[in-house]
């Protein structure tokens, strides 16, 4: 009964419910370990697994109905955590990492997959967060596509810099590459300015 | 057409594709085009830049195709726009938004195998191609 006004309140105040996020970006820039810390945070489980090796999630994963609450405010969340864009993969970059050929082709070749399923999704999702890794250029044809792909859904948009516990973390040209953007710096591994995240998170959803 | 040799004596070319040449193709046509041309090992210059939706229809399309053919790894993909850095913030934003949105003739599109280029690093004035 309570769900029902609550759906219904939802609708007249024009604000929807289990929002679909997304989180695009390039392999490796810690989108799955972005998701995990927010679904651990609220639901006390994690959506995938996270690894050094690139491609480690080679499918979109999904974690139903993440209730955030955030300076008395709530909000539910559909988590959608997708595979790393890329224009080229070469499984003898997985060799690097210790892989065995047969398993770095097979992974190869779920991942060139995967980021077919990622581009599929983009239409369905209502936001997105595109997570960049803070100590790599932003200026790259990759994040310029993905952004550009969402900008013409008319998709909210969150860009986020991961990673700024690292040193050669840099910030500012985030800032001078997309200057339209308010870009939020966190390190999702160490859980530093999750409140200036979840901030811009409740931000992004009322574009919604 | 001149032949260049990447490091391991691999041949390729550049192919100038000219806007008007592909401004009436479809979607399914241009990026079909663009990967004909990557697959018989040519450094693609188009004039012009691809729509957002044909960009992210190139990377569905070379993951299809680097799961169908032998040695083909992907592709290296660059755009060269016109110096903005005159130009005040507000119209660089509305000039970013509008090329994302309706494609783009005054600027160039640089497509080639990622086999053969390992990487391409932009400045508004110059572009440079690291080969494999």
């Amino acid at each position: 009964m309570f769900d029902i006004l609550k759906k219904f309140l939802g609708k007249i105040f024009g604000r929807k419910n289990n929002i679909k996020l997304g989180f695009y970006g390039p392999p490796n820039a810690g989108k799955t370990s972005l998701a995990n810390r927010i679904c651990k945070d609220w639901t006390g489980e994690e959506i995938g697994l996270v690894s050094k090796i690139p491609h480690e999630t080679r499918t979109v994963q999904f974690k139903e109905k993440v209730e955030i609450k955030h300076k008395g405010k709530e909000m539910t969340f559909k988590m959608v955590d997708t595979p790393g864009i890329a224009t080229k993969i070469d499984y003898e970059d997985f060799l690097k990492f210790g892989l065995k050929k047969k398993i770095a082709k097979k992974r190869a070749k779920e991942a060139t997959q995967g980021i077919i399923e990622s581009i599929r999704w983009l239409d369905d999702m209502d936001a997105v967060v595109v997570v960049l890794d803070a100590t790599e250029n932003p200026y790259s044809q990759v994040n310029l596509t993905i952004i550009g792909n969402l900008i013409a859904r008319k998709i909210p948009i969150l860009v986020v810099a991961n990673k700024i516990d690292l040193k050669k973390a840099n910030i500012e040209q985030f800032s001078s590459t997309f200057p339209e953007y308010d870009i939020v710096g966190i390190s999702a591994k160490e859980g530093t300015n999750m409140e200036e995240f979840y901030d811009a998170i409740f931000k992004l959803a009322k574009k919604v | 057409m001149k032949k260049i040799k990447d490091k391991k004596g691999k041949e390729f070319s550049l192919q100038v594709i000219p806007f008007a040449e592909v401004e009436e193709l479809t979607i399914s046509e241009r990026v079909k085009k663009i990967l004909d041309l990557i697959l018989a090992n040519k450094i693609v210059i188009l004039h012009g830049r691809l729509r957002a939706e044909e960009e992210a229809r190139l990377i569905e399309d070379t993951m299809a195709l680097v799961d169908h053919v032998e040695q083909f790894k992907g592709i290296e993909l660059a755009v060269i726009e016109p110096d903005m850095r005159e130009k005040g913030f507000i119209d660089r934003m509305k000039y970013g938004l509008a090329k994302s949105l309706v494609g783009d003739s005054s600027s160039l599109t640089i497509i080639g195998p990622a086999s053969v280029i390992k990487d391409i690093k932009k400045d508004p004035k110059k572009i440079e191609l690291f080969f494999s």
